[in-house]
């Protein structure tokens, strides 16, 4: 999967003897994704799923060499955890977990900016590669193989774009959920700038929502250097103002994060918004 | 988590930043008590969660203890923005020259915490930063590093603040920062940070929102959480693990995943136009057990608004079959007697599908698509108000 990563992915599950680590290292074998094994401290020479678990990134690199890390590490380790991929040079990070304190992803965002590893999420559903790969935890079987890449910052509303598309004929060449927090590993533009370079991605979907500005630095992109059509769609049109983070808040913000100034902006950079998610497929016509 | 004035207040007098802090009443007459003891003009301000408190004349001045108690009487007796006043802070009144902004949130689109500083300080705070700019400094903190020294004597000049407050105010941001980096805060504001008749610097107003990821980590804070909670609802939704916000239509939704809940509303009230609507956001997370859709039927049912149910779940590692037998469980506990709309999409829907209409709820319908779904609610609605 060039899109990501330069070789073939060598995958490890940190947090594998977890309740979720496990249930979903065994749906992600069932689904054909190859695991090499897992990490959980102190659980080391077990085996779950019939995959070696170790007692570090580090020594599972040494038994395997994995250079891909999904992470169901829970919140209070799990900035820890992503530290220890990220000094053990695994190249692609992919975490799961969500409710991660704001402070903590703050300083991993600074860290791993300064080395070569990248970080999908936290709070993402993963990535679906369909009939190939599927990282992370999206019911494979409402994907199919196809032209479209899909890129969103949300879960349940992902897989009914997904599903939306397979059932019209729309096959996807690649699904990638960046994660519902605030401060992300990678934004949309970077997901835009690598289906804007992929050869199998011929169309874009982008679901967006309310809140931060990602949507409209996505448009700018889209405006000034995507050649791909795309289509979007914005959720939280009717939601009501949220809780504003005081003045300071305000004056950072500048009033970008409601839902009609990210359709507007996407709009203006000629992406075609759905008023509704049923509709995405009538703009890939 | 949002902490009220004297909560703050309470936390940045620990750290050691001077503040106007007086005392608390719930009544008239200890607003009168504690006037007494400051010996002092004072401000009475009301305690609640939300913004605006001066427009909404939440905020007044009292120069004796008989005025104390009479304006504290008119307050403790309104609300503000719907919220009922149950407590006013009894402030000594200070006598100011000027008025600073201090506040430190974090930007999302830098992954950065972000220091905001004005030398116009007070209410109209956000005025400034749109009709002079140039008014208002931001300074990117390095989260690793914290902020250094060199950033605050750089706000201090670029907002010309005079030199003989320098040490001082170096120490105040200081320990705000600190405030904001130790108590795992998204904001820590003072407005105004006043600079008083006697050539000193003091925090009149300070606002504190805490993570509510970090509270695990935050022992004390976290005991101000119950305390804290004013809608029965929604506290009783947060410690299901759900989140619910009270809207003002009548159609309530129950549906899993946030972005999937939002998107429901946002079709509601595409169909439903201006006068029908969604009653509530309810995102029951992940999966469908039984007991998470009765306890989400409950709370949907405690709404008197609510005259129609819209049920969107979309199974992915959650089978739509056992969703419909959650469903069921929970409406054969509940007997709810409004018209309920479900549309079930995803993993095996056609099983549970099946299951629905072998049950024979009268007045359970599905729908297809989201569309149909919010059209089918809306009309329910519309039906009953002819």
């Amino acid at each position: 999967m060039t899109l990501l990563i330069n070789s073939e992915i060598r995958l490890i599950v940190q947090g594998i003897t977890g309740r979720e680590g496990s249930f979903h290292t065994q749906r992600m074998l069932d689904s054909g994704t190859d695991i090499v094994g897992g990490v959980t401290p102190g659980k080391g020479g077990e085996w779950i799923a019939g995959k070696p678990v170790f007692d570090s990134v580090r020594s599972a690199i040494e038994a395997t060499g994995a250079n891909t890390s999904i992470i169901f590490v829970p919140p209070a380790s799990a900035a820890d955890a992503i530290y220890e991929a990220i000094d053990s040079s695994i190249e692609l990070i992919i975490c799961i977990t969500e409710g991660i304190p704001v402070l903590d992803m703050m300083r991993v965002y600074d860290y791993i900016k300064r080395t070569s590893s990248r970080l999908i999420g936290p709070n993402s559903p993963g990535i679906l590669i369909p009939d190939k790969l599927n990282v992370g935890i999206m019911p494979g079987f409402i994907a199919s193989k196809g032209n479209v890449g899909v890129v969103s910052r949300s879960g349940t509303l992902t897989y009914e774009v997904i599903y939306a598309l397979t059932e019209n004929g729309f096959g996807q060449s690649t699904c990638i959920g960046i994660g519902g927090d605030p401060i992300l590993g990678t934004g949309f533009v970077e997901v835009l700038e690598m289906f804007e370079n992929d050869p199998a991605t011929e169309k874009v979907v982008l679901i967006g929502e309310i809140g931060g500005r990602a949507e409209i630095d996505a448009a700018y992109y889209i405006k000034t250097q995507m050649t791909k059509p795309v289509a979007a769609f914005i959720a939280g049109k009717s939601a009501p103002e949220g809780t504003r983070m005081g003045h300071a808040g305000a004056i950072i913000e500048r009033g970008h994060g409601t839902a009609q100034e990210k359709i507007d902006a996407l709009i203006d950079a000629g992406a075609r918004v759905a008023s509704n998610p049923d509709k995405i497929v009538e703009l890939l016509y | 988590m949002r902490l009220h004035e004297y909560q703050s207040k309470e936390h940045l007098k620990e750290y050691g930043i001077p503040v106007a802090l007086g005392k608390l009443a719930t009544s008239a007459d200890e607003a009168y008590e504690i006037a007494k003891e400051l010996s002092s003009p004072v401000v009475i301000k009301a305690q609640v969660l939300t913004s605006g408190r001066q427009k909404s004349h939440g905020i007044e001045y009292a120069w004796t203890p008989e005025d104390t108690r009479a304006k504290s009487a008119r307050i403790l007796s309104t609300s503000i923005l719907g919220l009922p006043v149950n407590k006013v802070l009894i402030d000594p009144r200070i006598d100011i020259i000027q008025q600073l902004y201090l506040g430190i949130t974090y930007d999302r689109s830098i992954g950065r915490p972000v220091l905001v500083a004005s030398s116009e300080g007070g209410i109209d705070i956000e005025q400034v930063a749109i009709d002079r700019p140039k008014a208002i400094i931001r300074e990117e903190i390095n989260p690793i590093l914290g902020l250094r020294a060199y950033q605050i004597t750089a706000i201090a000049s670029h907002i010309e603040l005079p030199r003989s407050y320098w040490k001082q105010f170096t120490e105040i941001t200081q320990t705000l920062y600190d405030i904001y980096a130790q108590s795992d805060a998204l904001l820590a504001e003072i407005n105004p940070l006043a600079i008083t008749k006697e050539d000193t610097l003091i925090a009149l107003d300070a606002k504190l929102v805490i993570d509510e990821n970090a509270l695990y980590r935050q022992q004390q804070l976290n005991t101000l959480k119950q305390h804290n909670h004013q809608y029965t609802a929604e506290t009783e939704a947060n410690n299901a693990g759900f989140s619910y916000i009270k809207l003002s239509g009548q159609i309530g939704c129950m549906v899993n995943g946030a972005g999937l809940a939002m998107t429901t509303m946002d079709m509601t009230t595409l169909y439903g136009g201006e006068h029908i609507g969604p009653a509530n956001f309810l995102d029951i997370g992940g999966g469908a057990r039984s007991d998470k859709v009765a306890l989400g039927l409950r709370l949907i049912l405690s709404d008197p608004d609510v005259q129609c149910i819209l049920l969107n779940i979309f199974g992915g590692i959650t089978r739509c079959d056992e969703v419909a037998r959650g469903i069921i469980s929970a409406y054969e506990q509940i007997q709810p007697n409004l018209p309920i709309i479900l549309r079930l999409q995803g993993t095996n829907a056609q099983e549970g599908l099946r299951i629905i209409s072998d049950a024979n709820i009268s007045n359970m319908h599905t729908a297809k698509t989201l569309t149909q779904a919010a059209k089918r609610a809306v009309d329910s609605v519309r039906d009953m108000q002819s």
